[in-house]
């Protein structure tokens, strides 16, 4: 297939189109309402055989999917902000009942005040929920996640729902040149999918979403854990696999120039791509900077960011979101990385691009060099009017 | 009248096991196995959370013999709903070739109160499943708070009869006049003491071929304050009081069935609402000669509303 020209909703929703999933339940919020409209078209014209069924609300949107996927059918979604909060009730109850279904996350802040644009307040706020998060830099990766994530989650091994997050509007509106697998690949990597004693297999009949008391409630979380633990293998894997069909690597943690660094940052999403810009800059300038990403944010993939960050000077820990109070949301997860180095960074944290405050790169070049130079505190809030 | 006998009933698999926790005396797990007999087609049943839910399946054990799935307390219908789109995909593409039926269960306060939202959008979406309130009038499992459904007067712990307040100062919404408004194949109201008219409707209900609604009224012995083996007594009182009026709306036509049919006929006798007041202690303080007026104002209330649905069943358009 010819290079495409395309925004990375439409990125999404040809990867849905070319997997065919059997159900998806969805509701309209921007700025992942382009990934509903197009996979719709698709539903119109018949190049898939989804049932597409228009909710009423987010709620019912991760209801239904939720439902759709334990009675036995490949189910997707997709969501934002305000959305992913109506749904946070259903978050922990998905994956406790361990439904693989896929979500599209358009990362955009949270009200109030009432903001469309992009940072990672939804998401973050759903970290704790049980979920598999994949995160992206560019519309190419939104594609390739999409089609990598049913294969992680429908592992027998890990059987959890996948957060699938791109930057709103960075990545789901702005159109970027993309390489697609032809539909036929797609679909031989994919798989058929082999629900787990679904509900319509009324022959074997089983309850699911049954009440847990002390004994079982903290056992059930505890196998949660170790299917988290178990998807590390399974992701590598996976990674590896989509590598022999696309010719793309992808990592738990991807490094840009991080070898050789003496102050590397920490970062989410689309500005991953910013900051390899600001390094390049520094670099040129001879600063020895360095910045990495974890593609995969659950599970935390704590060995390997140690790996990358221990014996550095600095550390710094970009976030797009903060907890009001304490510190961004990654902060203490990095910083309990670090902890267990041999040799220890300073850490930093920089609270960034809230509510879509952009962020250029001579900005991101400013923060390595005011960590550099001592001026940076523990907490940094970039570029906020006071 | 159908040749439906308890016999043939009694034939008939059994879907929800005895063993489950609910207290003695519920009329849930009855309505429930009427319910589930009123359909030989493999099921596919879910609840909202609420009592029935937490009594039937507390882990490792369930009472259920047919797949049963939970998810929340405010999305009974959308959880059913998911299901049966999950039903549709499959069977569109050959992976699944029986006829299969959905069933939800919930509570009142997760139909008419905080799950509404989730039952107007699932009907209106036309999901071939019937949604089954147990309508106990209040928040049982969390101990007897008042709901949307709770009648005029009755005390609960959040509509208390105290010395200024005579319990709940506001009647119930009439939601099965509301899901007849959607304008849905088949809705209905039932009482489990009249299994007959209960079985039929929900059959009825179950091929209709989209959605139906069936509300249930299910006398709680703890909540409504009465002894627990005079449930099915009650049941019959609120139907001879026309408190809860047996009919059904079958493709736009509203019908009166059973005992109300007979009332409305001039058959039977109407009995007075002071009876079914009698009848429960959450009632007891009414009986006083100072709340003489709330239950003569109760009793218009239900005289009109009567009225209304005699109208509704002879109307022709």
């Amino acid at each position: 297939m010819s290079d495409l020209a395309i925004n990375g909703d439409s990125a999404i929703a040809l990867a849905w189109k070319q997997i065919d999933p059997d159900v998806c339940a969805a509701y309209p919020i921007t700025p992942q309402t382009i990934i509903v409209e197009r996979f719709s078209d698709y539903v119109a014209d018949g190049d898939v055989g989804t049932n597409f069924v228009c909710v009423e609300s987010e709620h019912s949107a991760l209801t239904v999917c939720t439902s759709s996927c334990s009675a036995g059918a490949r189910t997707f979604t997709a969501t934002s902000s305000q959305g992913l909060a109506y749904m946070w009730e259903m978050l922990p109850i998905t994956s406790a009942m361990r439904v693989p279904l896929i979500m599209a996350v358009a990362n955009r802040a949270i009200s109030g005040p009432i903001n469309i644009n992009n940072d990672h307040g939804d998401v973050m706020s759903a970290r704790d929920c049980g979920w598999l998060q994949l995160f992206s830099e560019n519309v190419q990766e939104a594609y390739d996640m999409a089609i990598i994530a049913p294969r992680i989650a429908e592992h027998p091994d890990v059987q959890l729902p996948c957060m699938t997050n791109i930057d709103g509007f960075i990545l789901t509106h702005a159109i970027e040149r993309m390489k697609p697998l032809a539909d036929s690949v797609v679909k031989e990597f994919v798989g058929e999918f082999k629900p787990f004693k679904p509900l319509l297999d009324y022959k074997n009949p089983v309850s699911h979403g049954l009440m847990d008391g002390p004994d079982f409630y903290f056992e059930h979380k505890y196998q949660m854990v170790q299917a988290m633990q178990k998807a590390v293998p399974v992701i590598e894997k996976v990674f590896e696999d989509f590598a022999k069909i696309s010719g793309r690597e992808y990592h738990m943690v991807e490094e840009y120039r991080c070898d050789d660094a003496e102050v590397v940052a920490v970062v989410l999403g689309s500005a991953f791509g910013t900051m390899k810009a600001a390094v390049d800059e520094l670099r040129a300038k001879g600063v020895k900077a360095g910045v990495c990403m974890p593609r995969v944010f659950r599970p935390w993939p704590a060995d390997k960011l140690a790996k990358v960050l221990d014996g550095k000077k600095a550390v710094i820990v970009m976030d797009k979101h903060l907890s009001i109070g304490a510190y961004g949301p990654m902060y203490p997860e990095v910083s309990s990385v670090l902890i267990g180095c041999k040799k220890v960074p300073k850490a930093y944290n920089y609270i960034y691009g809230l509510g879509g405050k952009d962020v250029k790169v001579a900005a991101y070049e400013s923060v390595f060099e005011d960590v550099l130079a001592g001026k940076a505190k523990t907490v940094n809030y970039l570029g906020v009017k006071e | 009248m159908s040749n439906l006998s308890l016999k043939d009933l009694n034939s008939r698999p059994v879907k929800l096991t005895s063993g489950h926790r609910l207290c003695a005396g519920c009329a849930e797990s009855i309505i429930a196995r009427q319910v589930l007999m009123s359909t030989d087609k493999p099921i596919v049943a879910s609840s909202a959370t609420g009592c029935f839910e937490v009594s039937t399946t507390i882990f490792p054990y369930s009472a259920w013999n047919v797949p049963w799935v939970h998810t929340a307390f405010g999305n009974g219908a959308a959880t059913g709903a998911g299901v049966e789109a999950a039903y549709q995909a499959l069977r569109k593409k050959g992976k699944i070739t029986e006829e299969m039926r959905f069933v939800t269960f919930g509570g009142d306060g997760a139909t008419y109160d905080i799950g509404f939202q989730a039952l107007s959008g699932a009907v209106e979406r036309g999901h071939q499943m019937m949604y089954v309130c147990f309508n106990n009038e209040a928040y049982m499992n969390t101990g007897i708070q008042r709901s949307g459904a709770t009648g005029f007067g009755a005390s609960t712990t959040t509509s208390p009869a105290g010395s200024v307040v005579q319990g709940k100062t506001e009647y119930p919404k009439d939601l099965t006049m509301i899901l007849a408004a959607h304008d849905i194949p088949y809705a209905a109201q039932v009482s489990p003491h009249n299994w007959r008219d209960l079985v039929e409707k929900c059959g009825k209900g179950f091929e209709c071929g989209g959605p139906a609604f069936i509300n249930a009224l299910s006398p709680c012995p703890r909540g409504w304050r009465f002894a627990s083996e005079d449930g099915m007594v009650i049941a019959k009182l609120a139907v001879e009081t026309c408190v809860w009026p047996l009919y059904e709306f079958e493709n736009g036509k509203f019908r009166l069935t059973a005992e109300s049919k007979r009332i409305a006929e001039g058959h039977v006798e109407k009995k007075p609402v002071i009876e079914w007041f009698k009848a429960q202690g959450r009632y007891k303080h009414l009986l006083s000669e100072d709340n003489a007026h709330i239950v003569e104002q109760v009793q218009a209330e239900i005289d009109r509303k009567w009225r209304k649905l005699i109208a509704l069943s002879k109307l022709e358009y």
